[in-house]
């Protein structure tokens, strides 16, 4: 129940930080800790050394930038949680996490650690999804700090496996502002609150004047590897009325999807809850379609 | 291997220890420092027993490491009650309204609950429940814990506003 022995490092830049991971064999990123940790503490996980990243203050932040939200890989869930550009641009995060684990959690746990791990039903790959994220992964190569970028739908490799490779690391992600006064929602269903799902949805929608969608995104976690968007149905709902036909479609479409089965859950469960879930999240987007966000209360957390 | 050098300020003292990367926060406090208030229960983040705050905030003292905490300041159990051993109003409520009975799971209990009431002065019951959805109590079924935490938010609002003492219990 202790960790075995590593070298401990602690870079302060990203450079420092890169070129540290291109040199070191065996070696490990620390994030926020609360995944990893736990692995290193069973011996799951042994490393020769560890790069805590926590030092690293480029990789912390949340600005808006050429009309997207860009959150650095180090940022503290909590932080993202509680901020006011997150309120107002991207409630849907806020809603997001409100489901994620426990304060203690999140008050350690970062943005980037989450997209790392990969859990398949984690709630933040979800909701980075349905923003259209697209990920800065950093590495060293000739010496020098290369940086490129990855749109979310390429992310998950398979099983836990994000699309990283030797030397690289996830900088931070941008992600889509959607209009103010869109509708939003993030549904899931876990065995006790603060698990990860079984099954989540994330759910964005605008409507025209005459009340008819004119933009929607949907995603589904705990289905597969990672996030599925369901691109086919947000189109089919375009031009649709905000109505319980619109619904439908998208529940029917969702139950269609293939899922993994496990020991624990089954195939034909998990497609009744994204079927479910849709519906709901679909449901509460729509009705709040043309309210002001960032209105709502600060209590909850 | 290597020992690296820790400062930290912990419950307003100053320490410099030597350690192992590996050493974890909860480890360093109870072997290293002595503290032993914090207690350790399941290692892997689960229980809550453990939690601290770092820098004004909960974490879990088993998914920390001791090197981490170095320039940190850190609160921990010990660091509630004043000086002369005078309990803090939320470590009275909690023995009022019998909020533990082994204690195992107390401390971290008391400093999430901390944390709570330094963000708000009037949390109702709900916003009690879901803070300590991260906190496993197996003796006393939560319910006097949520009693201990309201009544220790009204009287420190009480304090802070000048009315008179509100009793554990109305009906005596």
């Amino acid at each position: 129940m202790k960790p075995t022995e590593f070298e401990y490092h602690a870079p302060k830049s990203l450079d420092e930080a890169v070129g540290l991971l291109a040199t070191l064999e065996d070696a490990k990123l620390l994030a926020g800790g609360q995944s990893l940790m736990p692995m290193m503490n069973f011996r799951y996980l042994m490393t020769s050394h560890l790069i805590d990243l926590n030092g690293v203050a480029a990789l912390i932040g949340i600005e808006e930038k050429g009309g997207r939200l860009h959150i650095g890989s180090m940022t503290r869930q909590r932080d993202i949680e509680l901020s006011p550009l997150i309120t107002q641009h991207a409630p849907l995060i806020r809603e997001a996490y409100s489901l994620v684990s426990h304060k203690q959690i999140r008050n350690r746990g970062t943005y980037g650690g989450a997209l790392c791990q990969l859990d398949p039903s984690s709630e933040q790959p979800c909701f980075t999804a349905a923003l259209d994220g697209v990920l800065s992964i950093a590495k060293q190569e000739d010496g020098r700090l290369q940086l490129r970028e990855l749109p979310m739908s390429d992310w998950a490799q398979m099983y836990m496996t994000p699309a990283l490779e030797e030397g690289e690391l996830l900088a931070g992600v941008s992600l889509e502002i959607w209009p103010q006064g869109h509708g939003y929602a993030f549904e899931e269903f876990a065995r006790r609150h603060g698990d990860y799902a079984i099954v989540g949805v994330a759910a964005l929608c605008t409507a025209d004047a005459q009340g008819r969608l004119d933009r929607v995104s949907l995603a589904v976690c705990g289905v597969g590897p990672g996030p599925v968007r369901l691109l086919e149905t947000e189109a089919a709902l375009l031009g649709r009325p905000m109505d319980e036909a619109a619904i439908r479609v998208a529940s029917d479409a969702a139950r269609q999807l293939e899922v993994m089965s496990d020991a624990h859950v089954s195939a034909d469960y998990r497609q009744h809850l994204a079927g479910t879930l849709t519906e709901r999240a679909l449901r509460t987007a729509f009705s709040r379609v043309g309210r002001q966000s960032g209105g709502q209360s600060n209590r909850q957390s | 291997m290597d020992t690296i050098k820790v400062k930290t300020v912990v419950n307003g003292v100053a320490y410099e220890r030597q350690v192992e990367p590996r050493r974890m926060l909860g480890d360093f406090l109870r072997h290293d420092l002595n503290l032993t208030g914090t207690h350790y229960g399941c290692e892997h983040g689960v229980c809550g027993a453990c939690t601290v705050l770092l820098d004004d905030r909960t974490a879990r003292a088993c998914l920390t490491l001791a090197v981490q905490v170095d320039g940190h300041v850190l609160t921990t159990v010990e660091g509630l009650a004043a000086a002369d051993g005078t309990l803090n109003e939320l470590q009275k409520a909690f023995r009022e309204c019998h909020a533990l009975q082994c204690g195992f799971c107390t401390p971290g209990m008391l400093m999430t609950l901390t944390e709570l009431l330094n963000e708000t002065d009037d949390p109702d019951e709900a916003e009690i429940r879901e803070a300590i959805t991260g906190n496993l109590c197996r003796c006393t079924g939560y319910q006097p814990i949520v009693a201990a935490a309201l009544l220790a938010a009204k009287r420190l609002r009480d304090a802070r506003s000048g009315a008179p003492a509100t009793q554990s219990h109305p009906a005596e």
